[in-house]
């Protein structure tokens, strides 16, 4: 599998799991602390690219996590 | 039993009411229960005995330790007599004497008379009798002896000698009491009476499981090590700590110089109790074997012969390559993986060196691959990276649930207490797709049996949550009391939802409601219910969220914060829980402190000298990618074998091609090592010092008995590269690093080699609010303040099954071997699994015209590779299993890159795979057979040139 494509997928996958918090604004929490704590900032930076380029594969929920991420990291 | 341990005959008694009597005119003040020969040796009265030993429960059948009763009738014996108060004894006078000589004269009259020639000779409980009752002679001439009988060799370990028995019964006792394996019995009556492994059969074609409990019992030669025959009695004896799994049992490695004659379990061993299994007990020789690689080696590239250097030039080389790689790629472009077979004190300086002395965070450990999950999953409900008790908990277990775990394979020290509970009367809830033997062995039936199907783990604890949510079985005070009730309203609202209900989940799991709603309200409805589970719950996409989901069941039910309950996950190997407590993931520091937080950042900064990465590091298959991707270049790997034990290993051969500088630390040339540029030798546990932190927590000494074959113990092998890397380490012992995890790390503040020494072993928590070690965790509260729920919906795993690969593959692994095989595929251990084979339902054997014992072809999407079928109805239809114990089956050939969504730990357990007879090796094991050769070759030459 193509690293971004990994990526997309993990990155999916830890939506899946916070997707399920009732509470919408935790589960984008969830997501994007996630990333910030376990990844490492190559993955980030390419996930971010990848947003940048469109995203379209990544679920709604990890979209707005990387959003966030987006703009912490300017 | 060993001479260098005392033998109070009888097994302590835990009552704590005291009694005292009088022994032959001494005072003796014993618990309540205690034997009259278990309270005469606490005063050093040694009563004759043979059929009795403290680690078995008192049989009273030799008649050798009768003693007098002042106002008694007759000569009791002392093993089965409880002390009283007032109770005055006489263990010697004429009478007794003449009794007990008597005894002595009919054993002797059938044992044979070759005590200066015998291997037992200085170590004999018979000898000692004899000695100790005055027997100077033999007046029977018995017509009929046992002096012919035929000795059984077949066990590679030790011999039955059944010339030497005594029929005491020790052995048979020890493997009903001890192992629980029950496959001892006494034949025959009278005369005739003889001990039988099964239906009279050989050791070897019998149902042992060769633990050794009976050895160890014997009182006499009949039962005894090969290693003792073969070298003579050992001189000496230190305790250590076994290096094989989690359950880190104590022993004594028994020596006649440097030379390790026999490892006996340490009855002081407050994991193990003096029991073992046949890996700690016998497997200690690949640490002397041939294959060890005790110099270091250096090379271009992998193509390149080995060539033979000094260390300081392998040092010096490894150190230039990660110099210029990263002067060339940047500093981040090199990392490290340490093991869970490394100690404590190797394991806290390699992250060191990755942190302090490469500048990065790129530092991971072999527990990516196995119980990560475990660390965040406890860490977000409980607070800590760890399980709730100790081993001795399971003995308070009325409900015992064991999820994804087979301990009499993996964990078989702890099987056999568990085994020993479940005797008692404990039940047993077993989840499993695989009929694992505890669901069915002597003397224990679980009362359920989950037989999901693989990757429905969460589906069953949902439906288990929806039971106790919906029938009243939440344990509201304790839920008020300890835990979040925010998140505790989510989770109920979400478990109490019809679709987790054991009906809807059964379609899921293909567990029937019925059984799933009766094991709920069982372990629930437990005074102590308590959780073990092993990788068949963390090797999964959903691992982490099933650790979670186990936390939620225990804490809903109440089932956590005293002895004999709590969660307890198994740990694989031996240090699985050390390696990660010593910061080796690459987002934490020591003591589970992200590498954000400043505070503790600003801690190992001042302690370090330098400053440090404040960003988490890449995690082991992040490296693999990165390397792929090229900006991953050189990598420090001590004690793992990540080209065999890592999943979709094509993709792993791949990396570590790419890769510009590969070194490797380890015993042998490993499959690593085949793709290695740097060699640096390493050494086992019994040639360093350091500690092994077990699946308990429980901190155990590893002490050095030889030296190391390769000149260095492994600790300074890490300061030199650091040194050689410009990143100063100077420490003199293991004891100075283990003061330093100390300083730095609150949950190991009171731990010292000095307290391991004096009280043998301690469970961290360890610190001036628990100066003694903390058996059971959270107690009061939770380390996290609030125990916090947190939602679990079930994923459907990507790995599903379809028309091109329609059967479910799931990998374990088996009693005889340890995880790769490096150690045991290296001792006389593979004449029990010689190979990897798949295991496969009939059903599904008949469809593809298989039958037991033909060569079959695995395929998934990742990979083929061969294997000989076994036919067995272990395993449901639709699934096969298999374990990967030796490089060639290839099993992560056919594993694949999926993953738990939170540490990507691989999805070992669920890999979608087609099965089909076939009549040659895969291309891949074609492949990997000329690799190998090349390389052998390539190390020959590095031989050569020395």
């Amino acid at each position: 599998m193509h690293h971004t494509a990994r990526l997309i997928k993990m990155a999916n996958d830890i939506g899946h799991f916070f997707n399920s918090d009732p509470d919408k604004e935790a589960a984008v929490d969830g997501v994007f602390d996630h990333l910030r704590k376990f990844w490492d900032p190559r993955m980030r930076k390419e996930i971010i690219q990848y947003y940048r380029e469109g995203g379209s594969e990544l679920s709604e929920l990890v979209r707005q996590a990387v959003k966030r991420l987006e703009l912490e990291q300017g | 039993m060993s001479k260098f341990e005392k033998d109070f005959g009888t097994p302590a008694s835990p009552s704590d009411q005291l009694v005292t009597l009088e022994i032959d005119g001494f005072k003796a003040t014993v618990p309540a229960g205690t034997s009259v020969m278990h309270a005469a040796a606490s005063i050093g009265i040694e009563i004759p005995k043979l059929c009795a030993t403290d680690s078995l429960e008192p049989f009273g059948s030799c008649r050798l330790c009768l003693v007098q009763v002042e106002g008694g009738r007759g000569y009791p014996a002392s093993c089965t007599t409880p002390c009283a108060d007032g109770m005055k004894i006489t263990t010697q006078n004429a009478k007794l004497a003449e009794v007990r000589r008597g005894i002595m004269e009919l054993y002797i009259s059938d044992h044979p008379l070759d005590c200066l020639t015998c291997s037992s000779n200085g170590d004999c409980e018979l000898q000692d009798m004899a000695g100790a009752v005055g027997l100077r002679e033999v007046r029977y001439e018995p017509v009929k002896t046992h002096l012919n009988a035929e000795k059984d060799d077949s066990n590679p370990y030790f011999s039955f000698d059944p010339s030497k028995c005594i029929v005491c019964s020790r052995c048979v006792r020890a493997c009903e009491e001890t192992q629980g394996t029950f496959a001892l019995t006494l034949d025959g009556r009278g005369f005739d009476s003889k001990v039988s492994p099964s239906q009279n059969q050989a050791f070897m074609d019998s149902e042992c499981v060769s633990c050794g409990a009976c050895v160890q019992a014997c009182p006499t030669a009949t039962l005894m090590e090969k290693s003792v025959i073969e070298h003579g009695q050992p001189e000496h004896a230190v305790v250590t700590t076994c290096a094989y799994c989690g359950v880190g049992c104590s022993f004594r490695a028994e020596m006649r110089g440097d030379q390790v004659i026999r490892m006996v379990p340490d009855k002081d061993g407050k994991a193990n109790h003096g029991h073992s299994c046949v890996k700690g007990r016998f497997a200690f020789g690949y640490a002397t074997h041939k294959d060890r690689i005790t110099k270091p080696m250096i090379r271009k590239s992998i193509k390149d012969p080995w060539q033979e250097v000094s260390w300081e030039e392998a040092i010096d080389y490894a150190a230039s390559e990660l110099k210029r790689i990263q002067g060339s790629y940047g500093k981040d472009s090199v990392g490290g993986i340490t093991s869970s077979r490394c100690t404590n004190e190797e394991t806290y300086l390699v992250q060191k060196l990755i942190r302090a002395g490469f500048g990065n965070n790129n530092v991971d450990t072999c527990a990516r691959v196995c119980h990560s999950p475990t660390g965040y999953g406890l860490k977000q409900t409980f607070g800590e990276s760890s399980g709730t008790q100790n081993f001795d908990s399971v003995m308070h277990a009325d409900v015992i649930m064991v999820i994804g775990a087979n301990p009499t394979d993996g964990h078989p020290v702890f099987g056999s207490q568990m085994k020993k509970r479940l005797r008692q009367g404990a039940r047993l809830i077993v989840a499993d797709p695989r009929e694992i033997d505890l669901v069915k062995t002597p003397h224990v039936k679980a009362s359920h049996h989950l037989k999901l199907r693989p990757s429905t783990n969460v589906a069953l604890i949902n439906a288990l949550g929806h039971v106790v949510v919906t029938e009243g079985l939440v344990d509201e005070a304790f839920v008020q009391e300890r835990c979040d009730v925010v998140s505790f309203g989510k989770w109920k609202s979400f478990a109490a939802e019809e679709r987790n209900s054991p009906e809807a989940s059964e379609a899921i799991t293909g567990v029937p409601a019925a059984e799933v709603r009766a094991a709920a309200r069982l372990y629930a409805k437990a005074r102590n219910g308590a959780i073990y589970y092993g990788l068949g719950v963390t090797e999964h996409s959903q691992g982490s969220t099933m650790v979670i989901g186990i936390a939620n069941l225990a804490m809903a039910t109440g089932n956590l914060g005293r002895i004999g309950v709590g969660v307890n996950p198994l740990r694989g190997q031996n240090n699985v829980q050390g390696s990660c407590d010593m910061g080796s993931f690459p987002h934490e520091f020591p003591g589970y402190r992200h590498v954000s937080d400043a505070a503790t950042r600003q801690l190992f900064e001042q302690n370090w000298g330098v400053a440090l990465e404040s960003e988490p590091g890449l995690r082991i298959p992040n490296m693999f990618d990165a390397a792929l991707d090229g900006s991953f270049k050189g990598l420090y790997v001590e004690g793992e074998d990540i080209a065999q034990s890592d999943p979709d290993i094509q993709h792993v051969h791949a990396a570590l091609r790419a890769m510009e500088c590969v070194i490797v630390q380890d015993l042998f040339l490993n499959e690593t090592a085949k793709f290695a540029h740097v060699f640096l030798p390493g050494s086992s546990f019994l040639e360093k010092s350091g500690t092994f932190t077990n699946a308990e927590r429980r901190i155990s000494p590893v002490r050095q008995v030889m030296a190391p074959l390769g000149g260095y113990q492994d600790w300074q092998v890490t300061q030199l590269l650091a040194n050689a890397m410009g990143y100063p380490m100077n420490y003199s012992h293991p004891s100075e690093i283990m003061d330093e995890i100390a300083r730095l790390t609150p949950s190991f503040a009171g731990v010292s080699y000095e307290k391991i020494d004096q009280v043998g072993s301690v469970q961290w928590p360890c610190n001036d609010e628990a100066p003694e070690g903390t058996p059971t965790m959270h107690e009061q509260e939770f380390l996290r303040g609030k125990g916090r729920f947190m939602v679990t919906e079930y994923v459907q795993t990507q790995e599903r099954t379809n028309r091109q690969f329609p059967l479910i593959l799931t990998t374990g692994r088996i009693l005889s071997q340890y995880n790769v095989g490096a150690q045991t595929r290296r001792t006389d251990n593979v004449a029990w699994h010689a190979e990897d084979r798949l295991e496969i339902h009939p059903h599904d054997a008949e469809d593809r015209g298989i039958k037991d014992g033909d060569w079959v072809g695995i395929k998934s999407r990742a990979g083929e590779t061969v294997l000989r079928a076994l036919i067995t109805d272990r395993v449901q239809p639709g699934v096969v299993y298999t374990t990967f114990h030796f490089p060639e089956s290839g099993a992560n050939v056919i594993t694949t890159d999926n993953s738990d969504w939170a540490t990507n730990c691989p999805e070992y357990k669920v890999t979608a795979v087609q099965v089909a007879k076939v009549s040659q090796s895969s291309e891949w094991q074609r492949r990997y057979h000329d690799f190998t050769e090349e390389q052998l070759h390539l190390l020959d030459q590095a031989s050569l040139h020395s």
